[in-house]
Parts: structure tokens; C-alpha cells; sequence
């Protein structure tokens, strides 16, 4: 228990490492999400128009 | 049009463009290495996350704060990388017209944008700490936002026009006049007195780094180069699908027949994706 609280305290920088990682995986996952959901709706909208 | 027996020279540049121009070749190859792509950056960035969290050590001046430095830089090298892309592709579509290479560019600017954005944070959630403020307007940062507005700014002229192919034109002229920033970048550090650091891994007489950080950066790095292509590829589909859509649209209004004598329409759409 206290390794991982000695791990989430990042040595007294948690308040900067942690939200850098989040930042990162917000943004990258969120594009990543983003481009995902409009690639499948242009295959619905070809597929809808060309039968 | 082939270019079989001319390969000597621009012969064999041509035959490369002609080679990938056909969007039908491209969403096969494209759907073929998608899966690869998205399962290697997956894997790459999953391995770069541990080793930067848990095996790297803390370094012996920046103690855990140093861990930021495995999403930093890596975001900063795809930031420089994907911008080079941009413009590569905007020449080739200035001066071939090559109907994928603007689709690549438009397609590319986004995640590019995205990488400097976590670049800029990053980097500013590691100044705190490090330099005592989250901002300065030194050389390296300022290049670097004038980065990040670069990649808005061709965002917003490409979709500005109501005709895409001079918005495709004007983004490509503005995506080659930022190229000038790539090397104000790069050599801001050695240029001007910078609070930011200079060069530790991509320097002349190798990197300065340690063995054990530099595996976790690369890891990461990798991953990141991965999730370009895997996002690259799955945006150009997703316009190549959207102009196709849009061309049989059109075509579709024009050859259904005309309601009123004064309802014909030019069925001379160039018919993309085909």
C-alpha cells in the first residue's frame, strides 16, 4: 500500500507528472475516438448511397 | 498513364506519384496496413507507458518529475515530423496535383496540431518544477506556439473556401512558407540563450542521454509514430469515402430525370475514389 501511494506521490511531483499523462491521453485518445467515429460514418453514408 | 521504361531520373519520382494517385490502390493498402499500424502503436505505447513509469529511473537532478520527458519529446518530434508531412505533401500536391497528396496534408494537420498541443503542456507542466514558471517567451517555446498556430491556421484556410480545391491551394502555400519555422525549431536552442535545454539525443556526436533513458524515449516514440500513421490512414479513408459519397450524390441528382425542362445539371463531377 505504501509503495503505491509512494508511487502516486511521483516524489512530490504528482501534480505535474500526472496531469501531463492525462493531457497526453485526453487529447491523443480523443482524436483517436474523434476519427474512429467519423471514418465509420462515411462507410454507412457509401454503402447507404451506392446500393 | 504508365511510366514503364522511363524510371531513370524524375522518371522514376513520377511513376512512385502515378503509383500511389489511384485512391482505389490506396484504400486497399491502406485497409491492409491500418490493423498493423494500430496494433503496433498500441503495443508501443503500452510497453513506452511502463518502462517510463516504472522501470526508467528518476533522474539524479529532477528526481520523478523527469518522467515527463517520455511524453514530451517524443510529442515534440511528431509535432517537427508531421508538420515536414504537411508541407511534403503540399508540394506534391502544388506541383503534380496529385488528388491524394492534398487528401494526406488536410488529413495529416490535425494530429499535428494535437502532438504540439501536448507538446506545449508538457512542457509547461515540467517548467513549473524545473524552471519555476509554466511559461517564458524563449526562442524554443515561442517557435513552437508559432508552430501550434501554423497547424490551426491552415486548418482554418483549408476549410475556409467554398470551392476546396483553392482552399487545398492556399493551405499548401501557407503550409510551405512555415517550413521556414522547422529549423528556428530545431537549432533555437543553439542560436539564442534559451531557458529550454538543448538537443540530448538528436545531436551531432551521438545522444548524451543515458542507456536507460533513452530505451523507454525511443519505446514511446515509437509508439507515437504509429499513431500518426494509424490516424493518417484512417482520416485519408474517411475522405477518400466522403468525396466518393459526395460524386455519386451528384451524380445520382443529375442522371435521375429532370422534373422541369430547366433541371439539368453538369454530370462532369471528377468522380473521386475511383
Amino acid at each position: 500500500m505504501s509503495t503505491l501511494t509512494a508511487f502516486l506521490a511521483m516524489g512530490g511531483y504528482a501534480a505535474f507528472v500526472w496531469p501531463a499523462y492525462g493531457v497526453a491521453a485526453a487529447v491523443l485518445g480523443g482524436l483517436t475516438a474523434h476519427s474512429w467515429r467519423r471514418y465509420r460514418a462515411s462507410r454507412r453514408a457509401l454503402t447507404a448511397i451506392e446500393q | 498513364m504508365r511510366y514503364k521504361g522511363t524510371l531513370g531520373g524524375g522518371g522514376f519520382l513520377k511513376a512512385m506519384l502515378s503509383r500511389f494517385a489511384n485512391p482505389a490502390r490506396f484504400m486497399r493498402a491502406s485497409a491492409a496496413a491500418l490493423p498493423w499500424c494500430a496494433g503496433f502503436s498500441a503495443a508501443a505505447i503500452a510497453v513506452g507507458v511502463v518502462l517510463a513509469l516504472f522501470v526508467a529511473p528518476a533522474d539524479y537532478q529532477q528526481g520523478e518529475a523527469v518522467r515527463i520527458m517520455y511524453v514530451h519529446v517524443p510529442a515534440a518530434w511528431l509535432a517537427l515530423s508531421v508538420y515536414l508531412f504537411v508541407a511534403a505533401a503540399s508540394a506534391v500536391a502544388l506541383v503534380w496535383r496529385h488528388p491524394l497528396a492534398e487528401i494526406a496534408a488536410r488529413a495529416a494537420a490535425p494530429i499535428g496540431a494535437a502532438f504540439t498541443f501536448v507538446c506545449l503542456t508538457s512542457g509547461s507542466l515540467w517548467g513549473r518544477p524545473m524552471w519555476g514558471t509554466w511559461w517564458v517567451w524563449d526562442a524554443r517555446l515561442t517557435s513552437v506556439l508559432v508552430l501550434f498556430f501554423l497547424y490551426l491556421g491552415y486548418i482554418a484556410l483549408v476549410n475556409a473556401f467554398d470551392n476546396p480545391d483553392r482552399g487545398g491551394r492556399a493551405g499548401s502555400v501557407l503550409a510551405l512558407v512555415g517550413v521556414v519555422n522547422l529549423p528556428i525549431i530545431k537549432f533555437s536552442v543553439d542560436w539564442w540563450n534559451t531557458l529550454h535545454q538543448p538537443a540530448s539525443v538528436l545531436r551531432l556526436g551521438g545522444p548524451t542521454i543515458a542507456t536507460s533513458m533513452l530505451v523507454p524515449l525511443l519505446v514511446m516514440a515509437a509508439g507515437f509514430y504509429g499513431l500518426f500513421a494509424t490516424l493518417l490512414f484512417l482520416r485519408m479513408r474517411t475522405a477518400v469515402n466522403e468525396k466518393k459519397a459526395m460524386a455519386l450524390r451528384l451524380n445520382g441528382a443529375a442522371l435521375r430525370p429532370a422534373r422541369t425542362s430547366t433541371g439539368g445539371r453538369d454530370t462532369s463531377v471528377p468522380a473521386a475514389g475511383r
